[in-house]
């Protein structure tokens, strides 16, 4: 509840500035007007597909990064010399911007759909491999000894202690994923030959002075992203009940 | 020495010849201990002396520089052998219930669901379990943890018992119950035991036999039979023969301190 609070100042003080004409109403519309228009858009306009349009790359993209990154992930973290001899690639890779990568992307995957999914899965992929072989390599030293004396081999400590150890930091990697695969989503939509997406839809709509439109569509893609990070912070209460106990 | 002679038909675990060197100092170079069948050893020392090493050794959790540590004859992964960590916070796998922790070794060994859920009932009855095992072990409190832990550590009938330093990180009180409890069962089913331990007369309290070790390079101090009555109680503690003993450790253990370098 206390949240909302700031919430509602800062509608109020968007109000305020509106009602002092702090700005140029066409650069700063009210928020009134913005909800209107953004509604109508939703309502019959290109919105809701855009935003569809934006979730269904962004989990394409998270799908493949979870798929590639939390094996390799926690395969590497088993071995830790191998990952310590790729660890300089993959942080390299982590710390270069996706967006530097587009042209790159473009000459491999051509114009289509598949270069934002691709880009954006290869970005969320080293998020989530490098939290999971993390996840693994800082496994607590004697439940893997408990499971030991216990009469596990190997693989039964992989599979019974390695996974269960890393699994939190794994979801942590994954709620990472998925907000690094929306944010270079809707970029990618914005440069990368787009037609629809809330990235090409904000562009559109700035260049064409629809600033109600602008606004509406980045509030709407800052809820997305919240809503994507508040869904795992869920599933990571839900499923890893022992983190941090 | 006076130590307690086990004739080698009755030795559970014979070490010989036991060698480990850390970082090329030396923790032990020919290292001779045979434990007998059903005898609760406890092992005391200073800091540093290799308690631990020696029983992570005989748990096959260390690898040995050289000599053997033979259990009637056989290496230790031919062995049923039950370990109760200091750290139960760290040893219980925390995403199952206390009771899936007590089943898991089972498990590992093949048994049957019948057979697994008597053992589990039997060990229930044995440890007076009052709390409810369907819980995760972070709900439940430190000593009824680290029973979990010990009720894991038995639940596979081990022929050898390996306790690290299991009381060091419970309160007083728990520390008292956890060991009466734990004296009653192992006694009962003459469990041979291993105990570790950097509280004097909780050793001498829970054992048979207590080996006094040096500063390293690591040897035998003393070597003695603590025949008192069991059970052992709190009345146990202040009786003469409890009393004597304690000094005798006392001093032979200031000696074996004393023996240090200047330096350290």
């Amino acid at each position: 509840m206390r949240g909302l609070l700031g919430a509602a100042g800062f509608i109020a003080l968007w109000w305020l500035a509106v009602l002092l004409r702090l700005a140029d109403p066409v650069l700063l519309p009210s928020p009134a007007e913005t909800l209107r228009e953004t509604w109508a858009a939703l309502q019959g306009g290109p919105l809701l597909h855009d935003l569809t349009r934006t979730v269904w790359r962004t989990v394409q993209a998270f799908v493949i990064a979870t798929a590639v990154g939390v094996p390799l992930g926690i395969a590497l973290g088993a071995k830790e010399g191998v990952y310590r001899s790729v660890e300089f690639v993959v942080d390299f890779f982590r710390s270069t911007p996706a967006s530097a990568l587009f042209p790159l992307f473009l000459i491999l995957f051509g114009v289509g759909e598949g270069t934002k999914v691709a880009v954006a899965a290869f970005g969320a992929a080293l998020v989530i491999l490098f939290n999971a072989a993390y996840g693994v390599m800082n496994a607590r030293r004697t439940r893997v000894l408990a499971a030991r004396v216990m009469g596990a081999g190997e693989a039964r400590i992989l599979w019974d202690v390695l996974l269960w150890e890393a699994l939190p930091q794994v979801l942590v990697g994954m709620r990472a994923g998925v907000s690094l695969a929306l944010v270079i989503v809707v970029v990618a939509e914005m440069f990368i030959g787009s037609t629809d997406g809330l990235g090409q839809r904000v562009i559109v709509a700035q260049s064409l002075f629809e600033s109600g439109l602008m606004y509406g569509v980045i509030f709407l893609a800052g809820a997305l992203g919240y809503l994507l990070n508040l869904t795992f912070l869920v599933l990571e209460k839900r499923f890893v009940h022992w983190a941090g106990r | 020495m006076d130590g307690p002679g086990v004739p080698p038909r009755d030795a559970a675990m014979s070490v010989r010849g036991l060698r480990k060197a850390f970082g090329g100092q030396p923790v032990y170079s020919g290292f001779d201990l045979d434990v007998r069948r059903g005898d609760i050893l406890a092992i005391f020392g200073p800091n540093g002396c290799g308690k631990s090493t020696l029983i992570n050794m005989a748990a096959g959790l260390l690898p040995l520089d050289g000599g053997s540590i033979l259990y009637d004859g056989r290496e230790v992964r031919e062995v049923r052998i039950g370990y109760v960590f200091q750290n139960y916070r760290e040893a219980l796998f925390p995403w199952l219930r206390a009771a899936d922790n007590i089943r898991y070794p089972l498990r590992r060994l093949g048994l049957p669901k019948r057979e697994i859920e008597a053992r589990l009932e039997r060990l229930t009855s044995d440890f007076r379990i009052r709390f409810d095992l369907a819980r995760h072990p972070y709900e439940l409190s430190g000593g009824q943890q680290q029973l979990v832990s010990v009720m894991r550590a038995l639940a596979v009938e081990p022929e050898v018992l390996f306790l690290d330093e299991p009381f060091s990180a419970l309160d007083f009180e728990t520390t008292l119950d956890l060991r009466a409890l734990l004296q009653d069962v192992l006694k009962r089913l003459r469990v041979t035991t291993l105990l570790v331990s950097h509280d004097l007369e909780e050793s001498i309290a829970l054992a048979d036999r207590l080996l006094m070790l040096t500063r390293r390079p690591t040897t035998v101090a003393d070597d003695m039979a603590v025949e008192l009555p069991w059970p052992r109680t709190s009345a146990t503690l202040s009786e003469p023969g409890f009393v004597a003993l304690k000094r005798r450790c006392l001093a032979v253990f200031e000696a074996a301190v004393a023996g240090r370098p200047v330096a350290a």
